[in-house]
This record gives C-alpha cells, sequence and structure tokens, in this order.
C-alpha cells in the first residue's frame, strides 16, 4: 500500500521541468486514470479467476479484446487515412464499449437460457468467437494500406499518454458504480473459491452469482480496454502476484492486493516509459516483458515442488 | 422427513434414476448401497439441489425443494461430495469457519458461531492441527475437516456420498459413531452413501438398496442385510452371520 502511495507520489512530482502548473494537472489525470484501470483489472481478473476455479485466465480469454481490435481494425479499414477525421475518439468510444458489451451480453444471454450454466462452455465459445474476430481482423488488416495499419497500430498498444478528460468522467462513474455492486458479493465469492458444490451447499445462489458477476467483469473490461487498449495480459500477473504476497483467501484483500499491484506496476512503467525510456516504447511492451519473466519463474519454481 | 417422489434424471440417452421415489425416516441413519453406477451419488446430488432433476418432485417435510431460496436451504440440509479438494490456502479452522455461512454470510462471527466451530473441531479431533493448511493435511485429515464444516453447518438433514473415503479403520469407525449420535441424540435425519457393507449393516438404522436408477429393497436394516437380497444388488454370493445380535457379511471368496 505504501509502496503504491510512494510511485505515485514519486510519477507525480518528479522531472517537474520547467512549468509544474502545466504539467501537474495533466498528470493527475493520467494517475486517476491508471488507478482506475488498475482497480477493475484487479477486481476483473479475481474474480474472474475465482468463477472459472482457474488462476491463469483472464476475461480477454472471452474474445473481449478481439471485438475491440476488430472494430478498431473495421474503421480504418473502411475509412482508411482519414479515420480520424470522421471519428472522433468519443464516438469510438462509446461504440467500442457499446460492442464490448454487446458482445458480452448476446453471449451471456444465448448460453444463460439454458438452466444449467455451465462456465467452460461458456469460455470456449467466448474462445472461438475470439479467434475468428482474430483471423477477421488479420484478414482485413492484410489487405490495407501499410500506412493505415500504422494507424491501427497505435490502438493496440495500452497507451496512457492521450487519455481523453471527458471519457474518464463517465468511465470513472460507471466503474466506481460497478466495483460497489462487486464488492457487495465478495462474501459469496469466497465461498465460491471452494468450489461449486460447496459453494451450493452453504447455501450460494451459484446461477445468479456467476451471471452477476460475469456482467460486472464485461463492464470494466469493455470499458478499461476502450480507455487505453488491450491490458488485459495485466490481469494474470497482478491477480498472481496478489495471491503470492497476500496471505488471505478472502477476495476483499486478494483483489485490494491485485489493485494495488496493478497500481504499482502501471505507474512505475509509465515513469519508466516516460523518463528512462524517452517514450521509446510502450507500456504494454514493458509489462509484457515483465510479466513473461514472472512467468518463466513461476513456472521454475513449481517445477521445483 | 425427506419423500422423493417419481423422480428423473438422465444423462443423454442414459437413464441414471428411473421414476425413483422413497422416503427417508426423520431421526435416523439411512445408508445407500449398490453396486458403482446405480445412480446413488445422483440420487443425492438431486435431492441437495446440486444436479437438476429432469422430471419428479422432492419434499422436505412438506415443502418442495425447488420452492426453497437457496439461503434458507442451507441451513435446513448440507451435503458433502466424495472428494474435496481446493486449491485457495486455507486453514483447517477457516474451513470450518464456512460452516457457518449460511447463517452469518460471511459477516463478522458472533460467539455462537465460534462455539459450534470448537465443537466440530474437537469432534473430528482437529484441534492439534486446527492451524494447519489443508493442502498440507493428508487425506484421511482432510476428509474430516471437511466433514468437521458439515457439522458446523448444523442442519437438520445431513447427506454425505462417501465419508469414509480415504479414512483409516479408526476415524471410519469413529465418523459411523458421530453419525449415529446426531441422529439419536440430535434427532438429525443422516442419510449416507457407503460401498462397506458390513459399516452399513452395523451403524444405519435403514438401508436402501439401488440398482440400475431406482429404490429396489428399502427397509429397515434386518430385513434388507439377507444373502438373497444382496445377492441380487451386488452379484455375489453373501454369508451373513449373527454376531451380538447384529449381521455381518462374508462375501470373499
Amino acid at each position: 500500500m505504501g509502496l503504491a502511495i510512494l510511485v505515485i507520489l514519486v510519477y507525480m512530482f518528479t522531472m517537474l521541468g520547467t512549468r509544474p502548473d502545466y504539467v501537474l494537472p495533466r498528470r493527475a489525470i493520467k494517475v486517476a486514470a491508471m488507478v482506475l484501470i488498475a482497480c477493475s483489472v484487479g477486481y476483473s481478473s479475481v474474480v474472474f479467476q475465482t468463477i472459472t476455479n482457474n488462476r491463469i485466465l483472464t476475461p480477454s480469454i472471452m474474445g473481449f479484446e478481439s471485438v475491440y481490435i476488430l472494430f478498431q481494425s473495421f474503421i480504418v479499414f473502411l475509412y482508411g487515412d482519414a479515420t480520424f477525421q470522421v471519428i472522433q475518439s468519443q464516438e469510438n468510444f462509446v461504440f467500442s464499449v457499446l460492442l464490448m458489451f454487446g458482445f458480452a451480453l448476446i453471449l451471456y444471454f444465448t448460453m444463460f437460457r439454458k438452466e444449467n450454466v455451465n462456465v467452460y462452455f461458456l469460455l470456449l465459445v467466448g474462445l472461438i468467437l475470439g479467434s475468428i474476430f482474430g483471423s477477421m481482423t488479420s484478414f482485413m488488416q492484410m489487405i490495407i494500406d501499410p500506412n493505415e495499419f500504422s494507424v491501427i497500430q497505435k490502438s493496440l498498444f495500452a497507451s496512457f499518454n492521450n487519455i481523453n478528460t471527458e471519457l474518464l468522467g463517465i468511465s470513472a462513474i460507471t466503474l466506481i458504480i460497478s466495483l460497489l455492486i462487486g464488492s457487495r458479493l465478495l462474501h459469496n465469492l469466497d465461498v465460491l473459491s471452494l468450489g461449486k458444490e460447496h459453494a451450493i451447499n452453504l447455501g450460494v445462489n451459484y446461477q445468479r452469482l456467476v451471471q452477476v458477476s460475469l456482467l460486472i467483469i464485461a463492464v470494466q473490461v469493455s470499458i478499461s480496454t476502450a480507455l487505453v487498449g488491450p491490458i488485459t495480459f495485466l490481469g494474470i500477473l497482478i491477480a498472481n502476484l496478489s495471491y503470492e504476497f497476500i496471505p488471505s483467501y478472502k477476495h476483499r484483500h486478494t483483489i485490494l492486493g491485485a489493485s494495488l499491484m496493478g497500481i504499482l506496476l502501471i505507474i512505475g512503467g509509465q515513469y519508466l516509459v516516460e523518463h528512462v525510456f524517452n517514450m521509446g516504447t510502450t507500456i504494454s511492451i514493458l509489462i509484457n516483458f515483465v510479466g513473461g519473466l514472472y512467468f518463466i519463474i513461476l513456472l521454475l519454481k513449481s517445477r521445483k515442488i | 422427513m425427506i419423500t422423493v417422489k417419481k423422480v428423473n434424471k438422465r444423462y443423454g440417452e442414459f437413464r441414471v434414476l428411473d421414476d425413483l421415489s422413497i422416503s427417508f425416516p426423520k431421526g435416523k441413519v439411512t445408508s445407500l448401497i449398490g453396486g458403482n453406477g446405480t445412480g446413488k451419488s445422483t440420487l443425492l446430488g438431486v435431492v441437495s439441489k446440486l444436479l437438476n432433476k429432469d422430471s419428479g418432485n422432492v419434499f422436505v417435510v412438506d415443502q418442495d425443494i425447488s420452492d426453497i431460496s437457496s439461503k434458507e436451504f442451507a441451513t435446513r440440509l448440507s451435503f458433502l461430495k466424495q472428494s474435496n479438494h481446493t486449491h485457495i490456502r486455507l486453514k483447517v479452522r477457516e474451513l470450518v469457519c464456512f460452516g457457518r455461512f449460511p447463517y452469518n454470510r460471511g459477516k463478522r462471527m458472533c460467539s455462537e458461531d465460534c462455539c459450534i466451530v470448537d465443537r466440530a473441531l474437537n469432534f473430528m479431533e482437529l484441534e492439534d492441527i486446527a492451524d494447519k493448511y489443508i493442502d498440507e493435511l493428508s487425506g484421511g485429515q482432510r476428509q474430516r475437516a471437511y466433514l468437521a464444516m458439515v457439522l458446523a453447518q448444523d442442519t437438520e438433514y445431513v447427506l454425505l456420498d462417501e465419508p469414509l473415503n480415504n479414512l483409516d479403520m479408526k476415524y471410519s469407525v469413529q465418523i459411523m459413531r458421530t453419525l449415529q449420535k446426531l441422529a439419536k441424540e440430535f434427532g438429525k435425519t443422516v442419510i449416507i452413501i457407503v460401498h462397506d457393507i458390513n459399516i452399513a449393516a452395523y451403524y444405519s438404522d435403514y438401508i436402501a438398496a439401488l440398482k440400475d436408477g431406482a429404490i429396489k429393497y428399502f427397509g429397515k436394516t434386518e430385513e434388507i442385510i439377507k444373502p438373497e437380497i444382496l445377492k441380487e444388488i451386488f452379484g455375489l454370493d453373501f454369508e451373513v452371520i449373527q454376531r451380538n445380535g447384529k449381521p455381518v457379511c462374508l462375501y470373499y471368496n
């Protein structure tokens, strides 16, 4: 906790340059966005892993990001170079969120119509749809102009550099509401981590819990993806770091831990990107690099035991 | 009293439960016996609302179980499945505390809750390992920890799917005695699946024998433990001898 606050302060107040009055408010917005993203990625990943009873999955397996990337590629495919004259970032944001959320709703409701939800079946369908979207995306990217491709590429990497303040406001309110609703489920999720049968035996309404949690996850993932780009790989990393360092099975603690890890990683990463690499790289590359290393370490460690 | 009326359940084409009806007597230990794949676990799953039935009804007293909310149901009936494991780091005591979840919904444990948890730990002789992690325990110790959780749930009806799984003889006997005590002293209705016919014969008040998804025989223990019935159920030759007024079955040959 202390470490996370320290990182925020370091990021806010070092290397101010000559015009602090200009730099500070802009940085504050970025920090707010990053904290928000960290919390929603933390919540959605930990809860998703509990529902699926699996520690190496994140909501990205359901195909949210592929919907996002497909949409981004599609508008560039349609409008080419002129994309950003035709479509405003606000519109783009709203459409992306609606598409991703709509995708989730259609997926859930076709699946939930059957009385017995099978989470794994849901995952499988999401995974397959995700890869279909993926191949459609690569097809479109293949036939567009290389210059136009570079326009898409920008949206393929998460970036905190130009966050729209207005969008941030709307997203913040929605995310906070979803987190508040989500926080009421935490005790039930604790029980669910014992396993589906035990949860039912202990009086948890399993169907409802899974449905509500998946909806909350859908809201959070759509908004954070549309706001900064695909960053959900972060989810695996921070969730597992949290399990490692937080000696508690309670979701209250693990989600908090994951969020703090997220803040640490994103803001620390952004600091490195801005001041060490001089914007020469992007934060998602950094996070993927750190995440990859961490996973190799995890694998090696579990081999030994 | 739990009454099962004409319940059907199929997996694909295979009928696991075929128009099954039975009434489990209140305040008694009833054992379900039968070969593998005869629908014993499915029956318990349906009664405990873990599995959906295709048709038929299950009543607790006079109330259809589908009309009871999951919250209330958990305070009246508990179920433990055959094999239990978890991937979260959990201490024995924390696991047993989950048994109180139906009452406190995850809020702070009241002193009564703590008292019941301590009693359950004591009952299963788990005090020494109460602060150990579940994944560090042997199979039998883990089984006792889960049983303690079910005890802490303190429900009128207790359904156990092979509770003696992984247990050595001492603990098997101890658990059967515990279940007998629950029925006799606290009036709880206990329904268990047992594979050891002699354990079933010695400790249960009633025995229900399943074959092909239906109750083939149901009655007091001494009415069921007979060579001809057991032969029909298991397809083995049995010799039943009486020792101290209890039947003992010999079937090794």
